[in-house]
């Protein structure tokens, strides 16, 4: 929020897009930074695809305009736009060897050739393709083809690089890879990136700012810190990162009541007298001394390495509490199913959705 | 796996055991026929000769040869420039419609290709269709000769396989990953040039597997022809008919089939080697 603001380089203006009577994307607006990363993080079918294929102009908007650096590219076709898009699928050219799908784009811009090859050759080393560069599409890994369908994008020096998915068909090792390596490359680079991810840890780890959608419309846009610790309402509690939620309501002395529990919490502008649902993430409720908070019983733990996730049962709601617990800190050994814990709860870290 | 290749191998044999029967064992007579001289009243005698080749590559037969080259070259180009549009038309239309599309376009093709053949002398003689038209529309002069030429044998020919080589690129069409074509746009390309760069190098494979079907059902064609050449002119097909059914010189007209046939195979593995070349990446990807 502090960072300066910079002048948008690409603007998306109230745009609507309707496939016969389903509406993929509403009146949806978005101001994208220059040298962003921006992710568009939402469910399938939330109209983040439909919304980047109207970016990289393979869908007309049947409403709204879309901006480039102040032009107008609503209406422009698509290999005029200086975008380019990185498809899923990677689409990389199965009868061109990896040199001559880089060059392709090189080549339709009417490039000497010298100036291509040289190119080519710089973006090869870039991204460590020198030795696959006479390889057609089918002799690669996913990997492979994953970065070269990055480098022939890359090459072409656009103002904006649109990514659908880009990491979606690599194994979980690979993937947590090449999120740092693609952020890495994108402050090499300069270049404003919007990535379109369901995965919404991958748009935490590598996105400057991130929108979830849902149903065609952005119901929140912020940095990763924000989306995280102040979900703008309980579907971003929920598919971001794991949420607790109580359902209850809040009584007419500001107190949040549950299962005859009663917590402290910040009304966040919601008036008394209310049904309410609480969210609270698992590592921001408290193993407490026996007596000292909300009294329940361990009834599962899962082991994750440097912490625990205990499951507990409590008054407060039918499905058991997930409550984080690092595997050495205290509490650890109280952690075991079966146990009797309290639980704490903290005012500033909860928080209150209408329900 | 033994058992399986053995399976396989009893599964292939009532195919093999028919084609080996009717077909590469015809060949065999034929192909000795070629090198044995012919009977005094047709028929043949068993003396050895190189003879009937010697007389394939004379003037008079080689441009009889190529006649027939230059007929089923032209089909086979024009086929192609019709089919190609007809089979993209048809991958642009909903996906439920186009079996529709598919069955209209072969659908001439379930009616006997004599009566299609015939057809078309009703349509382009003298008397014809085509010529009481541009009566009608106010031609005064001779009417065309429009039967009995080369352009009416190259018109029946591919009416008679356009089907054929419409299935053919529509199967390479519809299987290309319409995502490629997306890609090439967002590199830059147009229309025109992403057409020419990716969508064609593409479906090569089916342009090329209609394209030798065309070819090499046309330069043995004997029937069209016929019918709609007049006998004004011959192709190798009618010059093998003949020599078989009129000057009775088999040995002569078994060495005509003998190089038609290399000639054909000779293009079929063309085809099967560049189909591999365009589609083949999973061959490299073993190798790499």
């Amino acid at each position: 929020m502090n960072t300066p603001l910079k002048a948008p380089v690409l603007a998306v203006d109230h745009v609507v897009k309707r496939f016969g009577k389903t509406v993929a994307v509403n009146g949806l607006s978005l101001d994208i930074r220059e040298n962003e990363f921006f992710a568009l993080l939402g469910p399938s079918g939330c109209g983040k695809t439909t919304l980047l294929r109207m970016i990289a102009g393979f869908e007309v908007p049947d409403e709204g305009r879309i901006r480039l650096s102040g032009s107008d590219i609503t209406e422009q076709a698509p290999e005029k736009r200086p975008l380019n898009l990185m498809f899923q699928s990677y689409a990389l050219f199965p009868h061109m060897t990896v040199r001559q799908n880089l060059a392709y784009g090189l080549e339709m811009e009417r490039l000497g050739k010298p100036e291509i090859s040289a190119r080519v050759e710089e973006m090869l080393k870039t991204t460590d393709l020198q030795a696959l560069a006479g390889r057609k599409p089918a002799e690669l890994s996913g990997g492979q083809k994953q970065r070269v369908a990055l480098a022939r994008a890359l090459i072409k020096r656009p103002k904006v690089l649109l990514l659908d998915e880009p990491l979606g068909a690599l194994d979980k090792k690979l993937r947590e890879k090449m999120q740092l390596e693609l952020k890495r490359l994108q402050h090499e680079v300069g270049i404003t990136f919007i990535i379109v991810t369901h995965d919404q840890e991958e748009a935490l780890v590598m996105a400057d700012r991130v929108a979830v959608l849902k149903d065609g419309s952005i119901l929140q846009c912020g940095t990763p810190e924000e989306v995280y610790e102040r979900p703008a309402n309980r579907f971003v509690a929920g598919f971001i990162g794991v949420m607790n939620f109580i359902e209850g309501e809040i009584g007419a002395d500001a107190l949040f009541r549950a299962g005859g529990e009663a917590l402290a919490c910040d009304l966040g502008g919601l008036k008394r007298d209310q049904k309410a649902v609480l969210a609270v993430r698992p590592e921001n409720i408290a193993l407490k001394p026996a007596g000292a908070g909300v009294s329940g019983t361990v009834v599962d733990v899962a082991y994750h390495g440097l912490d625990r996730q205990i499951y507990v049962k409590t008054a407060l709601s039918t499905v058991p509490l997930q409550v984080r617990v690092a595997a050495t800190g205290p509490g650890a050994s109280a952690a075991q199913t079966g146990a009797v814990v309290s639980l704490g709860f903290d005012a500033a870290t909860c928080r209150l959705f209408q329900d | 796996m033994s058992s399986q290749t053995a399976r396989s191998n009893l599964m292939a044999l009532p195919a093999v055991a028919w084609l080996g029967l009717f077909m590469v064992v015809p060949c065999l007579i034929i192909l000795a026929y070629a090198f044995l001289t012919r009977g005094l009243y047709g028929g043949i005698e068993y003396t050895l000769t190189a003879e009937n080749f010697q007389r394939v590559v004379d003037p008079l037969y080689a441009k009889i040869f190529l006649t027939s080259v230059r007929i089923a070259g032209l089909a086979t180009l024009l086929a192609i420039l019709i089919a190609y549009p007809a089979a993209y038309a048809i991958c642009l239309a909903p996906k439920r419609t186009q079996p529709l599309l598919l069955f209209f376009a072969v659908l001439p093709f379930w009616s006997n290709y004599l009566i299609r053949t015939y057809a078309w002398i009703v349509l382009l003689n003298r008397e014809g269709l085509i010529n009481n038209l541009l009566r009608w529309f106010g031609y005064e002069g001779e009417p065309l000769a429009l039967l009995y030429s080369e352009g009416a044998v190259i018109t029946g020919l591919v009416y008679n396989y356009l089907p054929f080589v419409i299935l053919a690129i529509y199967s390479s069409l519809s299987r290309l990953n319409g995502e490629l074509i997306e890609a090439s746009r967002d590199l830059g390309a147009g229309r025109v040039r992403t057409f020419f760069r990716v969508t064609l190098p593409l479906t090569m494979p089916g342009v090329a597997a209609g394209g030798v079907f065309v070819f090499v059902l046309s330069i043995g064609n004997f029937v069209t022809p016929a019918l709609l050449g007049g006998g004004r002119f011959q192709m190798i097909g009618n010059l093998v008919y003949d020599q078989f059914l009129t000057a009775n010189d088999w040995p002569f007209g078994a060495a005509l089939g003998m190089v038609l046939i290399a000639v054909m195979i000779g293009l079929l593995l063309l085809q099967a080697r560049a189909s591999s070349r365009f589609s083949g990446e999973t061959q490299g990807a073993a190798n790499g």
